[in-house]
Protein backbone atom coordinates (compact mmCIF):
# COMPACT_ATOMS: atom_id res chain seq x y z
CA UNK A 1 0.00 0.00 0.00
CA UNK A 2 3.09 2.43 0.76
CA UNK A 3 4.64 2.05 -2.13
CA UNK A 4 1.89 2.11 -4.59
CA UNK A 5 0.63 5.08 -3.00
CA UNK A 6 4.04 6.51 -2.94
CA UNK A 7 4.31 5.70 -7.05
CA UNK A 8 0.42 7.54 -7.20
CA UNK A 9 2.33 10.58 -6.45
CA UNK A 10 5.24 10.66 -8.71
CA UNK A 11 3.14 9.69 -11.91
CA UNK A 12 1.02 12.78 -10.78
CA UNK A 13 3.77 14.68 -10.93
CA UNK A 14 5.32 13.42 -13.69
CA UNK A 15 1.91 13.70 -15.37
CA UNK A 16 0.55 17.37 -14.12
CA UNK A 17 4.04 19.27 -13.34
CA UNK A 18 3.62 21.20 -16.57
CA UNK A 19 0.08 22.33 -16.10
CA UNK A 20 1.08 24.03 -13.23
CA UNK A 21 3.43 26.26 -15.71
CA UNK A 22 -0.07 26.30 -17.50
CA UNK A 23 -2.25 28.06 -14.47
CA UNK A 24 0.69 30.44 -14.21
CA UNK A 25 0.03 31.63 -17.51
CA UNK A 26 -3.68 31.39 -17.70
CA UNK A 27 -4.02 33.60 -14.44
CA UNK A 28 -1.57 36.32 -15.96
CA UNK A 29 -3.17 36.52 -18.95
CA UNK A 30 -6.75 37.15 -17.36
CA UNK A 31 -4.97 39.48 -15.18
CA UNK A 32 -3.62 41.47 -18.88
CA UNK A 33 -7.10 40.84 -19.95
CA UNK A 34 -5.85 38.39 -22.59
CA UNK A 35 -7.00 34.69 -23.01
CA UNK A 36 -3.91 33.08 -22.73
CA UNK A 37 -2.25 30.06 -24.15
CA UNK A 38 -4.17 26.91 -24.45
CA UNK A 39 -3.86 24.87 -21.42
CA UNK A 40 -1.72 21.92 -22.97
CA UNK A 41 0.89 24.33 -24.57
CA UNK A 42 3.80 23.49 -21.82
CA UNK A 43 2.69 19.75 -22.77
CA UNK A 44 3.07 20.83 -26.45
CA UNK A 45 6.10 22.41 -25.87
CA UNK A 46 8.32 19.74 -24.76
CA UNK A 47 6.84 17.15 -27.41
CA UNK A 48 8.05 19.81 -30.16
CA UNK A 49 11.62 19.61 -28.41
CA UNK A 50 11.64 15.93 -27.91
CA UNK A 51 10.93 15.81 -31.67
CA UNK A 52 13.66 18.28 -32.57
CA UNK A 53 17.50 17.18 -33.41
CA UNK A 54 20.16 18.09 -30.57
CA UNK A 55 23.14 20.92 -31.45
CA UNK A 56 26.30 20.17 -30.02
CA UNK A 57 29.16 23.32 -29.64
CA UNK A 58 32.47 21.81 -31.04
CA UNK A 59 33.74 23.74 -27.63
CA UNK A 60 31.53 21.07 -25.17
CA UNK A 61 32.55 18.27 -23.58
CA UNK A 62 30.69 15.53 -21.84
CA UNK A 63 29.98 17.96 -18.54
CA UNK A 64 27.63 19.73 -20.97
CA UNK A 65 25.79 16.64 -22.16
CA UNK A 66 25.67 15.47 -18.58
CA UNK A 67 23.91 18.54 -17.29
CA UNK A 68 20.37 18.14 -18.45
CA UNK A 69 20.38 13.84 -17.33
CA UNK A 70 21.70 14.71 -13.90
CA UNK A 71 19.55 17.73 -13.60
CA UNK A 72 16.28 15.65 -14.84
CA UNK A 73 17.81 12.57 -12.19
CA UNK A 74 18.36 14.67 -9.45
CA UNK A 75 14.96 15.89 -9.27
CA UNK A 76 13.05 12.77 -9.87
CA UNK A 77 15.10 11.35 -6.96
CA UNK A 78 13.83 14.48 -4.67
CA UNK A 79 10.06 13.92 -5.70
CA UNK A 80 10.23 10.52 -4.23
CA UNK A 81 11.46 11.74 -1.01
CA UNK A 82 8.55 14.36 -1.13
CA UNK A 83 5.16 13.41 0.46
CA UNK A 84 1.56 15.41 -1.14
CA UNK A 85 -1.51 15.41 0.29
CA UNK A 86 -1.05 13.43 3.73
CA UNK A 87 0.03 10.75 1.87
CA UNK A 88 3.29 8.96 2.80
CA UNK A 89 6.28 9.58 -0.03
CA UNK A 90 7.59 6.17 -1.67
CA UNK A 91 10.47 6.84 0.16
CA UNK A 92 11.47 7.83 3.55
CA UNK A 93 14.07 7.93 6.14
CA UNK A 94 15.59 10.27 9.37
CA UNK A 95 17.22 13.12 7.38
CA UNK A 96 15.83 13.10 4.26
CA UNK A 97 15.28 16.52 3.98
CA UNK A 98 18.67 17.29 3.50
CA UNK A 99 18.97 14.50 0.74
CA UNK A 100 15.96 16.69 -1.01
CA UNK A 101 17.69 19.82 -0.56
CA UNK A 102 21.12 18.30 -1.76
CA UNK A 103 19.44 16.85 -4.69
CA UNK A 104 18.33 19.86 -5.91
CA UNK A 105 22.27 21.14 -5.39
CA UNK A 106 23.26 18.64 -7.25
CA UNK A 107 21.37 19.20 -9.99
CA UNK A 108 21.81 22.97 -10.16
CA UNK A 109 25.49 22.20 -10.11
CA UNK A 110 25.97 20.14 -13.34
CA UNK A 111 23.33 22.36 -14.92
CA UNK A 112 25.63 25.65 -14.02
CA UNK A 113 28.98 23.44 -15.19
CA UNK A 114 26.69 22.66 -18.22
CA UNK A 115 26.69 26.05 -18.53
CA UNK A 116 30.32 26.88 -17.74
CA UNK A 117 31.01 24.23 -20.18
CA UNK A 118 29.86 26.64 -23.19
CA UNK A 119 32.78 28.63 -22.63
CA UNK A 120 30.49 31.61 -23.28
CA UNK A 121 30.72 34.45 -20.77
CA UNK A 122 27.33 34.79 -21.56
CA UNK A 123 26.65 32.25 -19.87
CA UNK A 124 28.84 32.15 -17.67
CA UNK A 125 27.56 35.65 -16.07
CA UNK A 126 24.40 33.53 -15.29
CA UNK A 127 25.25 30.82 -14.03
CA UNK A 128 27.20 33.01 -11.71
CA UNK A 129 24.40 34.82 -10.69
CA UNK A 130 22.33 31.63 -10.03
CA UNK A 131 24.74 30.18 -8.29
CA UNK A 132 24.79 33.41 -5.89
CA UNK A 133 20.78 33.72 -5.67
CA UNK A 134 20.64 29.93 -4.78
CA UNK A 135 23.39 29.77 -2.68
CA UNK A 136 21.55 32.22 -0.52
CA UNK A 137 18.13 30.79 -0.85
CA UNK A 138 19.68 26.72 0.67
CA UNK A 139 20.09 28.43 3.95
CA UNK A 140 16.44 29.70 3.98
CA UNK A 141 15.21 26.14 2.88
CA UNK A 142 17.50 24.22 4.91
CA UNK A 143 16.77 26.33 8.29
CA UNK A 144 12.52 26.12 7.20
CA UNK A 145 12.43 22.34 6.82
CA UNK A 146 14.85 22.04 10.40
CA UNK A 147 12.95 24.18 12.26
CA UNK A 148 9.66 21.76 10.86
CA UNK A 149 11.96 18.69 11.87
CA UNK A 150 12.83 20.72 15.13
CA UNK A 151 9.08 20.97 15.91
CA UNK A 152 7.63 18.20 15.43
CA UNK A 153 10.69 15.69 16.61
CA UNK A 154 11.07 13.86 13.32
CA UNK A 155 13.63 14.03 10.73
CA UNK A 156 12.26 12.84 7.62
CA UNK A 157 9.91 14.55 5.19
CA UNK A 158 6.89 12.42 5.73
CA UNK A 159 6.78 12.60 9.23
CA UNK A 160 7.41 16.26 9.89
CA UNK A 161 4.12 16.58 7.42
CA UNK A 162 2.29 13.86 9.41
CA UNK A 163 3.06 15.74 12.60
CA UNK A 164 1.48 19.43 10.82
CA UNK A 165 -1.28 17.24 9.37
CA UNK A 166 -2.40 16.26 13.45
CA UNK A 167 -2.58 19.57 15.01
CA UNK A 168 1.00 20.87 15.06
CA UNK A 169 -0.03 24.22 13.66
CA UNK A 170 -2.79 25.34 17.05
CA UNK A 171 0.37 24.41 19.22
CA UNK A 172 3.00 26.87 20.49
CA UNK A 173 5.02 26.26 17.16
CA UNK A 174 1.82 27.91 15.21
CA UNK A 175 3.64 31.05 14.82
CA UNK A 176 6.60 29.08 13.45
CA UNK A 177 5.18 27.52 11.03
CA UNK A 178 3.58 30.99 9.90
CA UNK A 179 6.99 32.77 9.41
CA UNK A 180 8.18 29.50 7.77
CA UNK A 181 5.44 29.67 5.39
CA UNK A 182 6.75 32.86 4.51
CA UNK A 183 10.21 31.68 4.22
CA UNK A 184 9.59 29.03 2.19
CA UNK A 185 7.01 30.89 -0.21
CA UNK A 186 10.49 33.54 -0.78
CA UNK A 187 12.60 29.97 -1.65
CA UNK A 188 9.59 28.69 -4.22
CA UNK A 189 10.14 31.60 -6.01
CA UNK A 190 13.44 32.48 -5.85
CA UNK A 191 13.77 28.62 -7.01
CA UNK A 192 11.92 28.38 -9.64
CA UNK A 193 13.36 31.33 -11.00
CA UNK A 194 9.69 33.92 -10.73
CA UNK A 195 9.52 37.33 -9.90
CA UNK A 196 10.62 39.15 -7.89
CA UNK A 197 13.66 37.28 -8.23
CA UNK A 198 14.20 36.35 -11.78
CA UNK A 199 11.25 36.99 -14.84
CA UNK A 200 11.17 33.87 -17.03
CA UNK A 201 9.94 36.05 -19.68
CA UNK A 202 12.88 38.09 -20.07
CA UNK A 203 15.01 38.24 -23.06
CA UNK A 204 16.77 41.18 -22.50
CA UNK A 205 20.78 40.07 -21.70
CA UNK A 206 21.56 42.24 -18.97
CA UNK A 207 18.44 40.92 -16.88
CA UNK A 208 18.18 37.46 -17.72
CA UNK A 209 19.41 34.79 -14.80
CA UNK A 210 17.92 31.21 -15.19
CA UNK A 211 17.24 31.64 -18.57
CA UNK A 212 21.16 32.48 -19.91
CA UNK A 213 22.18 29.33 -18.19
CA UNK A 214 20.61 27.09 -19.99
CA UNK A 215 20.69 29.25 -23.80
CA UNK A 216 23.31 26.70 -25.21
CA UNK A 217 20.81 23.71 -24.86
CA UNK A 218 18.69 22.44 -27.56
CA UNK A 219 16.29 19.80 -28.81
CA UNK A 220 15.41 17.28 -26.26
CA UNK A 221 17.83 18.36 -24.10
CA UNK A 222 16.35 21.82 -23.90
CA UNK A 223 13.29 19.61 -23.35
CA UNK A 224 14.88 17.58 -20.36
CA UNK A 225 15.65 21.18 -18.95
CA UNK A 226 11.92 22.70 -19.29
CA UNK A 227 11.02 19.48 -17.61
CA UNK A 228 12.97 19.40 -14.87
CA UNK A 229 12.42 22.71 -13.84
CA UNK A 230 8.37 22.29 -14.23
CA UNK A 231 8.96 19.56 -11.23
CA UNK A 232 11.42 21.07 -9.37
CA UNK A 233 8.38 23.84 -9.18
CA UNK A 234 5.80 20.71 -8.59
CA UNK A 235 8.35 19.53 -5.29
CA UNK A 236 8.97 22.96 -3.77
CA UNK A 237 5.24 23.88 -4.10
CA UNK A 238 4.41 20.46 -2.62
CA UNK A 239 7.09 21.13 0.41
CA UNK A 240 5.53 24.65 0.80
CA UNK A 241 1.62 23.27 0.70
CA UNK A 242 2.27 20.87 3.59
CA UNK A 243 3.66 23.48 6.23
CA UNK A 244 1.12 26.45 4.41
CA UNK A 245 -2.19 24.57 4.09
CA UNK A 246 -2.49 21.32 5.90
CA UNK A 247 -6.39 20.68 4.70
CA UNK A 248 -6.91 16.87 5.71
CA UNK A 249 -10.89 15.91 5.12
CA UNK A 250 -10.50 11.77 6.23
CA UNK A 251 -10.21 9.77 3.63
CA UNK A 252 -7.33 9.75 1.17
CA UNK A 253 -8.55 10.45 -2.09
CA UNK A 254 -10.31 13.42 -0.85
CA UNK A 255 -6.56 14.79 0.71
CA UNK A 256 -4.48 14.01 -2.38
CA UNK A 257 -6.93 16.44 -4.37
CA UNK A 258 -6.93 19.23 -2.08
CA UNK A 259 -2.88 18.97 -2.10
CA UNK A 260 -3.53 18.95 -6.17
CA UNK A 261 -6.22 21.86 -5.60
CA UNK A 262 -3.88 23.35 -3.29
CA UNK A 263 -0.68 23.11 -6.02
CA UNK A 264 -3.00 24.81 -8.53
CA UNK A 265 -3.99 27.72 -5.68
CA UNK A 266 -0.07 28.50 -5.30
CA UNK A 267 0.23 28.40 -9.25
CA UNK A 268 -2.47 31.18 -9.14
CA UNK A 269 -0.65 32.77 -6.69
CA UNK A 270 2.45 33.29 -8.31
CA UNK A 271 0.50 34.13 -11.09
CA UNK A 272 -1.17 36.88 -9.23
CA UNK A 273 2.27 38.08 -7.45
CA UNK A 274 3.90 38.07 -11.09
CA UNK A 275 1.13 40.30 -12.66
CA UNK A 276 0.85 42.51 -9.37
CA UNK A 277 4.66 43.60 -8.97
CA UNK A 278 8.06 44.40 -10.95
CA UNK A 279 11.24 42.06 -10.42
CA UNK A 280 13.04 44.00 -7.75
CA UNK A 281 16.17 45.01 -8.68
CA UNK A 282 19.53 42.93 -8.89
CA UNK A 283 21.36 44.33 -6.05
CA UNK A 284 17.97 44.22 -4.31
CA UNK A 285 17.63 40.24 -4.42
CA UNK A 286 20.27 39.25 -1.98
CA UNK A 287 18.21 41.60 0.96
CA UNK A 288 15.38 39.78 -0.34
CA UNK A 289 16.62 36.47 0.15
CA UNK A 290 18.63 37.14 3.03
CA UNK A 291 14.95 38.32 4.75
CA UNK A 292 13.86 34.75 4.13
CA UNK A 293 16.57 33.37 5.52
CA UNK A 294 16.04 35.41 8.90
CA UNK A 295 12.46 34.79 9.05
CA UNK A 296 13.41 30.88 9.14
CA UNK A 297 16.31 31.46 11.81
CA UNK A 298 13.52 33.16 13.94
CA UNK A 299 11.58 30.58 13.06
CA UNK A 300 14.14 28.30 14.53
CA UNK A 301 14.66 30.41 17.92
CA UNK A 302 11.05 30.08 18.49
CA UNK A 303 10.80 25.99 18.71
CA UNK A 304 13.73 25.37 20.17
CA UNK A 305 13.26 28.18 22.96
CA UNK B 1 -5.27 32.76 23.71
CA UNK B 2 -2.01 32.05 24.38
CA UNK B 3 -1.03 30.91 20.69
CA UNK B 4 -2.49 34.56 19.06
CA UNK B 5 -0.57 36.46 22.07
CA UNK B 6 2.27 34.25 20.45
CA UNK B 7 1.21 35.70 17.06
CA UNK B 8 1.22 39.22 18.43
CA UNK B 9 4.90 38.77 19.43
CA UNK B 10 5.95 37.46 16.65
CA UNK B 11 4.54 40.46 14.53
CA UNK B 12 6.42 42.27 16.59
CA UNK B 13 9.89 40.57 16.28
CA UNK B 14 8.83 40.76 12.55
CA UNK B 15 8.19 44.67 13.03
CA UNK B 16 11.54 45.10 14.97
CA UNK B 17 13.16 43.28 11.84
CA UNK B 18 11.78 45.50 9.73
CA UNK B 19 12.83 48.78 10.91
CA UNK B 20 16.38 47.03 10.91
CA UNK B 21 16.09 46.43 7.61
CA UNK B 22 14.45 49.39 5.76
CA UNK B 23 15.35 52.73 4.75
CA UNK B 24 12.20 54.42 3.87
CA UNK B 25 10.74 56.68 7.24
CA UNK B 26 7.65 56.42 5.99
CA UNK B 27 7.71 52.39 6.16
CA UNK B 28 9.86 52.88 9.80
CA UNK B 29 6.69 55.27 10.89
CA UNK B 30 4.22 53.12 10.15
CA UNK B 31 6.29 49.52 11.27
CA UNK B 32 6.25 51.49 14.76
CA UNK B 33 2.39 52.68 14.63
CA UNK B 34 1.72 49.03 13.98
CA UNK B 35 3.86 47.95 16.76
CA UNK B 36 1.52 50.25 18.90
CA UNK B 37 -1.55 48.57 18.30
CA UNK B 38 0.04 45.44 18.80
CA UNK B 39 1.47 46.64 22.28
CA UNK B 40 -1.88 48.11 22.78
CA UNK B 41 -3.68 44.60 22.19
CA UNK B 42 -1.31 42.38 24.95
CA UNK B 43 -2.31 43.20 27.87
CA UNK B 44 -6.11 42.38 26.73
CA UNK B 45 -4.77 38.85 25.81
CA UNK B 46 -2.84 38.83 29.14
CA UNK B 47 -5.36 39.36 30.98
CA UNK B 48 -8.48 37.16 28.77
CA UNK B 49 -11.18 36.70 29.64
CA UNK B 50 -11.31 39.18 32.61
CA UNK B 51 -10.92 42.29 31.39
CA UNK B 52 -11.01 45.05 33.82
CA UNK B 53 -12.53 48.61 32.28
CA UNK B 54 -9.63 50.41 33.66
CA UNK B 55 -7.38 47.70 31.47
CA UNK B 56 -9.42 48.68 28.36
CA UNK B 57 -8.73 52.42 28.78
CA UNK B 58 -4.68 51.85 28.97
CA UNK B 59 -5.14 49.86 26.42
CA UNK B 60 -7.11 51.54 23.79
CA UNK B 61 -5.06 54.85 25.37
CA UNK B 62 -1.87 53.62 24.92
CA UNK B 63 -2.98 52.29 21.55
CA UNK B 64 -4.04 55.75 20.53
CA UNK B 65 -1.06 57.05 21.45
CA UNK B 66 1.83 54.86 20.37
CA UNK B 67 -0.12 53.86 17.12
CA UNK B 68 -1.61 57.58 16.30
CA UNK B 69 -0.42 60.24 18.11
CA UNK B 70 3.55 59.82 18.16
CA UNK B 71 3.39 58.54 14.38
CA UNK B 72 1.83 61.42 13.33
CA UNK B 73 4.26 63.87 14.81
CA UNK B 74 7.08 62.28 13.77
CA UNK B 75 5.58 61.52 9.96
CA UNK B 76 4.83 65.91 10.49
CA UNK B 77 8.41 66.24 11.57
CA UNK B 78 9.85 64.28 8.53
CA UNK B 79 7.56 66.11 6.18
CA UNK B 80 8.89 69.17 7.62
CA UNK B 81 12.39 68.70 7.23
CA UNK B 82 11.76 67.14 4.03
CA UNK B 83 13.24 63.61 4.52
CA UNK B 84 12.27 60.42 3.17
CA UNK B 85 15.16 57.86 2.99
CA UNK B 86 18.05 56.90 5.98
CA UNK B 87 20.74 57.58 2.94
CA UNK B 88 23.53 56.34 4.77
CA UNK B 89 23.66 54.70 8.41
CA UNK B 90 26.43 53.61 10.00
CA UNK B 91 25.63 50.15 10.21
CA UNK B 92 23.94 48.52 6.69
CA UNK B 93 20.64 47.26 6.17
CA UNK B 94 21.52 44.00 5.82
CA UNK B 95 24.22 43.91 8.64
CA UNK B 96 21.32 45.19 10.99
CA UNK B 97 19.73 42.47 10.20
CA UNK B 98 21.90 39.91 10.64
CA UNK B 99 23.00 41.55 13.66
CA UNK B 100 19.29 41.93 14.42
CA UNK B 101 19.37 37.58 14.00
CA UNK B 102 22.39 38.19 16.96
CA UNK B 103 20.48 40.25 19.02
CA UNK B 104 17.78 37.83 18.69
CA UNK B 105 19.67 34.87 20.11
CA UNK B 106 21.01 37.05 22.80
CA UNK B 107 18.01 38.02 23.82
CA UNK B 108 16.30 34.08 24.02
CA UNK B 109 19.93 33.83 26.17
CA UNK B 110 19.44 36.72 28.36
CA UNK B 111 16.24 35.58 29.36
CA UNK B 112 16.86 32.16 30.25
CA UNK B 113 19.22 33.35 32.82
CA UNK B 114 17.11 35.32 34.19
CA UNK B 115 15.35 34.33 37.39
CA UNK B 116 11.75 34.61 36.82
CA UNK B 117 9.13 32.69 37.51
CA UNK B 118 5.46 34.56 37.14
CA UNK B 119 5.68 33.45 33.77
CA UNK B 120 1.81 32.75 34.02
CA UNK B 121 1.22 33.28 30.09
CA UNK B 122 4.13 32.78 27.42
CA UNK B 123 7.15 32.07 27.97
CA UNK B 124 8.47 33.98 24.60
CA UNK B 125 6.74 37.83 26.54
CA UNK B 126 10.39 37.97 28.26
CA UNK B 127 12.46 37.09 25.11
CA UNK B 128 10.49 39.51 22.93
CA UNK B 129 10.43 42.37 25.51
CA UNK B 130 14.80 42.72 25.51
CA UNK B 131 14.75 41.89 21.53
CA UNK B 132 12.57 44.77 21.03
CA UNK B 133 14.79 46.93 23.41
CA UNK B 134 18.33 46.06 21.72
CA UNK B 135 16.75 46.83 18.51
CA UNK B 136 15.51 50.06 20.11
CA UNK B 137 19.57 50.79 21.15
CA UNK B 138 21.07 49.68 17.37
CA UNK B 139 18.35 51.91 15.75
CA UNK B 140 19.70 54.89 17.89
CA UNK B 141 23.18 54.24 17.42
CA UNK B 142 23.11 53.23 14.31
CA UNK B 143 21.25 55.46 12.26
CA UNK B 144 22.30 59.11 11.68
CA UNK B 145 18.89 60.95 10.69
CA UNK B 146 17.56 62.14 14.30
CA UNK B 147 13.75 60.81 12.60
CA UNK B 148 15.29 56.92 12.76
CA UNK B 149 17.05 57.63 15.89
CA UNK B 150 13.26 58.60 17.25
CA UNK B 151 11.93 55.76 16.04
CA UNK B 152 14.31 53.81 17.85
CA UNK B 153 13.58 55.08 20.84
CA UNK B 154 9.90 54.87 20.38
CA UNK B 155 10.89 50.90 19.96
CA UNK B 156 13.07 51.00 23.05
CA UNK B 157 10.26 52.04 24.77
CA UNK B 158 7.59 49.52 23.03
CA UNK B 159 10.02 46.99 24.86
CA UNK B 160 9.86 48.17 28.01
CA UNK B 161 6.37 47.92 27.83
CA UNK B 162 6.16 44.40 26.92
CA UNK B 163 8.71 43.96 29.74
CA UNK B 164 6.37 45.51 32.11
CA UNK B 165 3.67 43.15 30.88
CA UNK B 166 5.64 40.47 31.23
CA UNK B 167 5.45 40.91 35.00
CA UNK B 168 2.23 42.36 36.80
CA UNK B 169 -0.77 42.92 34.97
CA UNK B 170 -2.27 44.73 37.42
CA UNK B 171 -0.38 47.07 39.51
CA UNK B 172 1.74 49.17 36.74
CA UNK B 173 -0.83 51.00 35.35
CA UNK B 174 -0.01 54.16 36.90
CA UNK B 175 3.06 53.73 36.28
CA UNK B 176 2.50 53.09 32.46
CA UNK B 177 0.45 55.93 32.65
CA UNK B 178 3.71 58.47 33.41
CA UNK B 179 5.75 56.37 31.19
CA UNK B 180 3.27 57.33 27.80
CA UNK B 181 3.47 60.79 29.53
CA UNK B 182 7.12 60.84 29.05
CA UNK B 183 7.28 59.88 25.95
CA UNK B 184 4.71 61.64 24.84
CA UNK B 185 5.96 64.92 26.20
CA UNK B 186 9.93 63.51 24.47
CA UNK B 187 8.81 62.71 20.69
CA UNK B 188 7.04 66.41 21.31
CA UNK B 189 10.49 67.86 21.70
CA UNK B 190 12.35 66.17 19.50
CA UNK B 191 10.10 66.78 16.34
CA UNK B 192 10.43 70.64 17.24
CA UNK B 193 14.53 69.47 17.65
CA UNK B 194 14.38 67.87 14.07
CA UNK B 195 12.21 71.08 12.40
CA UNK B 196 14.72 73.33 13.96
CA UNK B 197 17.88 71.33 13.60
CA UNK B 198 16.69 70.88 9.74
CA UNK B 199 16.00 74.49 9.34
CA UNK B 200 19.06 76.03 10.76
CA UNK B 201 21.48 73.22 9.12
CA UNK B 202 19.11 71.61 5.78
CA UNK B 203 20.22 68.69 7.01
CA UNK B 204 18.87 66.33 10.19
CA UNK B 205 22.16 63.90 10.21
CA UNK B 206 23.23 64.36 13.71
CA UNK B 207 26.75 63.71 12.85
CA UNK B 208 26.80 67.03 11.57
CA UNK B 209 26.22 68.32 14.94
CA UNK B 210 29.44 67.59 15.71
CA UNK B 211 31.35 69.97 14.03
CA UNK B 212 29.81 72.45 16.22
CA UNK B 213 32.04 75.18 17.26
CA UNK B 214 31.55 77.96 19.87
Amino acid sequence: MLAISGIVQIVLALVLAPLLQSIINRTKAVFAGRRGQPWLQPYRELWKLVQKGTVYSRTTTAVFVAGPIVGIAAVGLALALVPIGGWPALLSFPGDFLLVAYLLGVGRFFLVSAALDTGSSFEGMGASREVLFSALAEPALLLSLTALAAASHSASLTGIYAAIDSGMPATAAGPAIFLITGAMFVVFLAENARIPVDDPNTHLELTMIHEVMVLDHSGPDFALIQYAAQLKMWLLGSLLLGAAAPFRFGSAWLDLLAGLVGLGAIAVLVGIVESSMARLRLVRVPQFLIAASILSIVALFLVMR
Amino acid sequence: MALWLDVILVLLILTSLWLLGSSRLRACIQAVAFQGIMLGLIPLLCAWPDITVRLAAVAVLSMVVKAIVLPGMLRRAAREANVRYEVQPLIGFTTSLLLGIVLWGLAMHVSRQLPVTMLHVTPLLIPVAIFTIFCGFLLIVSRNTAVMQVIGYLALENGIYVFGWAFAIEDPLLVEMGVLLDVFVAVFVMGIMIYRLSREFDTIETDELDSLKE
